[in-house]
């Protein structure tokens, strides 16, 4: 059984601007995921979708995701991620290697 | 006026003839058959005897320590075994038998669970759980061998003794007996003219005995590259960054594990990039790990001594007599005991472990089960009796330095390597070790720690790097831990402003605070991908056993 989680966070007051594409990270493994980084207008905010094989795990989400949000200066960002059971350490590296690679597409 | 002399000092030495001329029936000159073998050990074993059986972290005594279960237990009983690895169902047997009751060990590994049964049991009694270097050092002392079992390669007709590259324990053992009237019993896999080398000389060897099969020995050192996720490759980024490169570390040993697996999988390559070559990891005194082979192809590696070797590494070793400890018949020596005390003198230590506290104290203690520690405690502390220096030592000194005194002092970097959270979501950092509950159950005197948090210097995790030696006390000691344990209780309970202010002085270190993309943290960094690659590396002189062969 799949769990849906859906998490929504305000965006950073002052965004690293103009975000543009989206990108990806990851592979479909077990103990991984895959990650999808799209800038969606969203007024500002931003908003996570987890689909976890994992049940059981929603404030660990919200604390991997809280911090990936504190550590970016990012709004209208919609993230997207299929997790086959990663631990917080993968789930990290994945988000951190997305962002930096839709960064470098914003600075282009 | 002396109330009493002693007249006899030869005590050991008239009761060891006895043993000899009871037996003597049973040998021709030093061969004993293995139809004989069961009858010489009831022979020569009396009740209450200390008897020390060669079991390695590779290396069996297997047919003898077998045979022993088979002895009757009218006869012999109350045993008490020195030993250092319980690795096999049958060096339990002798204690569920009643032939053994009290032991002294390092590990129990596999059998640990077993082990923890029999104790709770009562049928076995467990003095200390060592490490290497102290058992085999109180072999010397008060845990001297009254009989030895050993394993070796092969035997000429005089007892001459060859151990093949895994000499591993064996040194040791047979000093401390042969030296104190006690008697030696060798397994050898085959009876010989000549033997390739004479690793113990026939003086020291009471009898031998040819075992029906080659002696057990395990590819414990054995990682498959194709396991090293990208997770391991950035932390193993952040070692060779952040430590190695800081501290121009030269001289070292690596644990056994994925995580520094990677580290030697990435000198070739990321570590190459960075300028490093001939600046790091020089020295090492490690077992000769197959995901080595590219280092040292590509000159990194100057020197390796070893504590064992490893199965299918033979060939190899033999072709690289500058790297390793090699004797004059060209195969491998090696050698625990000296491997361990180079270590003591080493600069840096790096390995695993399952759970560390908030003081940094480090355990592989899991419940239910008795594992002991083996190496890692010794290579894992600072080494108070070091007086020459390094870079490496000198600089580690001076951090960790916090003005008590002016006489300035090197240290050794103790380094352990973890993910934040192990398999099924289990924690490593943890607010109170398993060991304490240990200690309970098993009413010991200490929980077993592997690492103390004294001996610590820095703590890696895929969060980043923590140097406790820069912490001015114990408080922002333990928020340089919880500043490195990821969404553990443990990490989740740091206090934010603590963990900003200890990054901003370079205490904890992110991967992007060391200029590391993580992007690049992917394994296509690693010089060999699978075990196919090391043989490729090797020249085709690696030859990995059966069961890591997918090709």
């Amino acid at each position: 059984m799949m769990e849906l989680l859906k998490f929504e966070f305000p965006g950073h007051r002052a965004p690293l601007r103009p975000m543009r594409g989206s990108a990806f990270a990851g592979v479909v493994n077990s103990g991984s995921l895959e990650v999808l980084i799209e800038s969606v207008d969203l007024g500002g905010r931003c908003q996570v979708e987890v689909k976890t094989s994992a049940n059981g795990f929603r404030s660990t989400w919200d604390a991997v995701l809280e911090d990936f949000f504190a550590r970016n200066r990012f709004a209208d960002i919609k993230v997207s991620i299929n997790d086959f059971g990663a631990t917080p350490a993968v789930v990290s590296l994945r988000l951190d290697q997305a962002a930096a690679e839709i960064m470098e597409m914003g600075a282009k | 006026m002396i109330s009493e002399t002693f007249t006899d000092w030869a005590t050991l030495k008239a009761n060891r003839h006895k043993r000899l001329q009871r037996a003597s029936r049973l040998a021709k000159g030093k061969i004993v058959s293995s139809a004989d073998i069961i009858k010489l050990l009831e022979t020569v074993i009396e009740p209450h005897d200390r008897v020390c059986i060669e079991g390695n972290n590779q290396k069996h005594a297997d047919y003898l320590s077998r045979c022993l279960a088979q002895v009757a237990v009218e006869r012999i009983h109350d045993l008490h075994i020195v030993q250092s690895n319980i690795a096999l169902s049958n060096h339990l047997d002798i204690f569920e038998k009643g032939i053994a009751r009290r032991l002294d060990f390092c590990y129990s590994g596999e059998q640990g669970a077993r082990m923890a049964r029999l104790v709770g049991e009562g049928k076995i009694e467990v003095g200390a759980i060592h490490t290497y270097l102290e058992l085999y050092g109180r072999y010397f002392m008060d845990l001297t061998p009254r009989v030895c079992f050993i394993a070796a390669d092969s035997s000429d007709r005089d007892g001459n003794i060859y151990t093949g590259p895994n000499t591993e324990d064996t040194p040791p053992i047979v000093e401390s007996t042969a030296f104190k009237n006690g008697i030696v019993i060798v397994q050898v896999n085959k009876i010989v003219d000549k033997v390739p080398r004479v690793d113990v000389p026939a003086d020291w060897v009471d009898y031998v005995v040819e075992s029906p099969k080659p002696y057990y020995i395990e590819p414990i050192f054995t990682r498959d590259p194709a396991q090293i996720s990208d997770i391991q490759v950035l932390m193993a980024m952040m070692v060779i960054k952040g430590i190695y490169a800081e501290y121009e570390v030269n001289r070292l040993n690596h644990g056994i594990g994925f995580d520094t697996a990677a580290i030697e999988l990435l000198l070739p390559t990321y570590a190459a990039e960075l300028g490093l070559k001939g600046k790091i990891c020089q020295y090492m005194l490690v077992n000769p790990c197959p995901t080595l082979i590219p280092a040292i192809e590509s000159g990194f590696i100057k020197s390796i001594h070893s504590a064992g070797s490893e199965l299918g590494m033979e060939k190899y070793v033999a072709a690289r007599p500058d790297v390793f400890f090699d004797g004059p018949d060209g195969s491998m020596r090696s050698n625990r005991t000296f491997c361990q005390l180079a270590g003591h003198y080493a600069d840096l230590f790096i390995g695993s472990t399952l759970q560390i506290d908030p003081e940094g104290n480090t355990s592989t203690a899991t419940l239910d089960r008795i594992a002991g520690f083996g190496g890692a405690p010794n290579f894992g502390s600072d080494s108070r009796g070091r007086r020459h220096t390094s870079k490496a030592w000198l600089k580690a000194g001076r951090e960790g330095h916090r003005g008590n005194t002016k006489m300035p002092r090197g240290r050794k970097l103790v380094v352990q390597i973890v993910e934040t959270y192990r398999e099924h979501m289990q924690p490593t950092f943890v607010d109170r070790l398993d060991a304490w509950q240990l200690k309970d159950d098993f009413k010991m005197e200490l929980p077993p720690v592997m690492v103390y948090g004294e001996d610590l210097t820095h703590i890696v995790t895929e969060e980043g790097i923590a140097n406790l030696l820069l912490c001015k006390n114990d408080k922002e000691r333990e928020q340089a831990i919880r500043g490195v344990a990821g969404f553990t209780p443990v990490g989740l309970a740091r206090s934010h402003r603590a963990v900003d202010n200890l990054r901003d002085r370079g205490v904890i270190k992110r991967a992007e605070d060391l200029g590391i993309d993580k992007r690049q943290a992917n394994r296509g960094m690693l010089a060999a991908r699978s075990i196919k690659d090391l043989v490729h590396w090797s020249g085709g002189l690696y030859e990995p056993p059966k069961k890591f062969r997918n090709w």
